[in-house]
């Protein structure tokens, strides 16, 4: 992507960049209370701390290990040769942040950038595991991938890593296209929340023997609407901040940007309340509100690059194939999702790369697209799962049967979120 | 069967590369078809390892 050296910023784009990174993180709220939602009352109290503590775990482990593994464009990176062709697969900078004061700021703000894109990868598993996984256990799930998964990939794609460089080695056009994190983001953090969920088990309950699936709503529709509005705000913040730090497009070309991210989500959510509709009767809020998502995360990779219209059209595809695979992931993969995140971010992430290649006027950009997506499939989802099941031998994933029983929130931390609220005894354990 | 679906994965990764290494530039259709044989072994080992926990699951279930 940053084959072209790079264009000095001006003091304007300077500050709209900072000012636009500083509201970032209400994507990353957004998407936290989307996840305590669409869990269960007794254990919504450890599934926002557990926010909290990924968040902070993920921004220590990558301040450590994983800002020198992903490097900067143009910096110092470990290569090899294969095939006659130089394949720039590491990062090298500076260790535990060392210069950063000195750095470009250019550089800064891109460090900023890759500092809330890791958070935000982080929590994407935490919802998936939500109700069963440890605190620790979900501490331990962001360090490695803030340390490891997620250092490699953003190295890959924003740090002139092999995916920017496959238009240069492979005339490919502009590389991998991945302006505001579908890939790096999203599509890291769903294929976290699968091996998390293959490693984890559904919840106690989800699937009775010889019996269909048990149905475990959210516990609560205002949290989980409410954050879809907040993760717009942030989501904006993202689109517009990547599109100038990692495609240098031009100040008159953010409005577009912006309006093409609304315009996704609303076509999806649109989609979405159309096909729930249909197939239940009525609209349902939680599919709906995975709908929305699944619109916003397939802007992070087309927002920056198509016209409003084809906006439309992604969201609405985005907007159908979202509940559909909620379905398949739970009936047919016996996959036990709370928060969607697999569905939602994963494949919503994927279908954004697809379409930003395949609506690029570029030739050559939907096989860059392509490559990218059987790296994220082939390479990084073995690895992620590898790494996991590694870690689950030493900090076990799941809370022992009678934390599921009790809730999550009285097992962990002693207390319930809704103190006053009496809880009531769930058949499906006994 | 999990393991087994994803070294499958990772296999359809490195045929995916191979279609960039092995055919030049000029070469496009015959890129896209091998890049395109590559997914498709990918996902073949994704139903592997999905068909491997729906077993487990089953298992663990009775």
């Amino acid at each position: 992507m940053n084959l072209n050296p790079v264009p000095v910023m001006s003091e304007a784009t300077f500050v709209l960049v900072l000012a636009s990174l500083l509201l970032a993180p209400l994507a990353i709220a957004g998407v936290a209370l989307i996840n305590t939602g669409l869990g269960r009352s007794r254990s919504a109290a450890q599934s926002l701390l557990g926010s909290l503590a990924i968040v902070a775990v993920a921004a220590i482990a990558f301040a450590l290990i994983g800002a020198s593994l992903t490097g900067t464009a143009g910096g110092a990176a470990h290569t090899f040769h294969l095939a006659g062709k130089s394949w720039n697969w590491l990062g090298a900078g500076s260790h535990f942040l060392g210069g950063v004061a000195a750095a470009p700021p250019q550089a800064q703000l891109g460090l900023l950038f890759e500092f809330l894109a890791v958070a935000f990868a982080a929590i994407i598993p935490w919802g998936s595991g939500a109700d069963r996984l440890r605190l620790t256990a979900g501490c331990a799930v962001a360090a490695v991938l803030a340390a490891l998964a997620f250092p490699l990939l953003a190295h890959w794609i924003w740090a002139d890593g092999w995916l920017a460089q496959l238009g240069l080695n492979f005339s490919l056009s502009a590389g991998f296209l991945d302006p505001a994190g579908a890939a790096s983001i999203h599509v890291l953090g769903g294929l976290s929340a699968l091996a998390v969920a293959w490693i984890a088990g559904p919840r106690r309950g989800k699937f009775p023997p010889g019996g269909f699936a048990t149905a475990m709503p959210g516990h609560n529709a205002v949290y989980i609407l409410f954050g879809c509005l907040l993760a717009l705000s942030g989501w904006l913040a993202f689109n517009v901040a990547g599109a100038i730090l990692w495609l240098h497009a031009p100040l008159a070309a953010l409005p577009v940007t912006a309006i093409n991210t609304l315009l996704s989500a609303s076509g999806a959510v649109a989609a979405t309340f159309a096909v729930t509709r249909i197939r239940f009767g009525k609209p349902d809020a939680s599919l709906c509100a995975n709908g929305w998502l699944s619109g916003l995360v397939a802007s992070s990779a087309t927002a920056a690059i198509v016209s409003p219209l084809q906006s439309i059209l992604i969201g609405l595809i985005a907007g159908v194939l979202t509940p559909l695979l909620v379905e398949v992931l739970e009936l047919a993969a016996s996959i036990d999702d709370p928060s969607g995140g697999i569905a939602a971010h994963g494949a919503g992430g994927l279908w954004g790369l697809i379409a930003a290649g395949a609506l690029a006027p570029q030739p050559g950009q939907f096989l860059a697209q392509l490559a990218g997506i059987a790296t994220l499939l082939g390479l990084i989802l073995p690895l992620l799962y590898l790494l996991f099941w590694l870690v689950n031998r030493v900090v076990p994933f799941r809370a022992d049967p009678d934390g599921e029983r009790i809730g999550m929130d009285l097992h962990e931390l002693g207390g319930g979120a809704y103190p006053e609220f009496v809880i009531h005894r769930d058949d499906s354990y006994r | 069967m999990k393991f087994a679906g994803l070294l499958v994965m990772a296999a359809g990764f490195f045929l995916s590369i191979a279609a960039l290494v092995l055919f030049p530039a000029s070469n496009t259709a015959a890129r896209m078809a091998f890049m395109l044989c590559g997914l498709a072994v990918e996902a073949l080992g994704l139903v592997v390892a999905a068909r491997g926990h729906v077993e487990a699951q089953g298992k663990s279930r009775a």
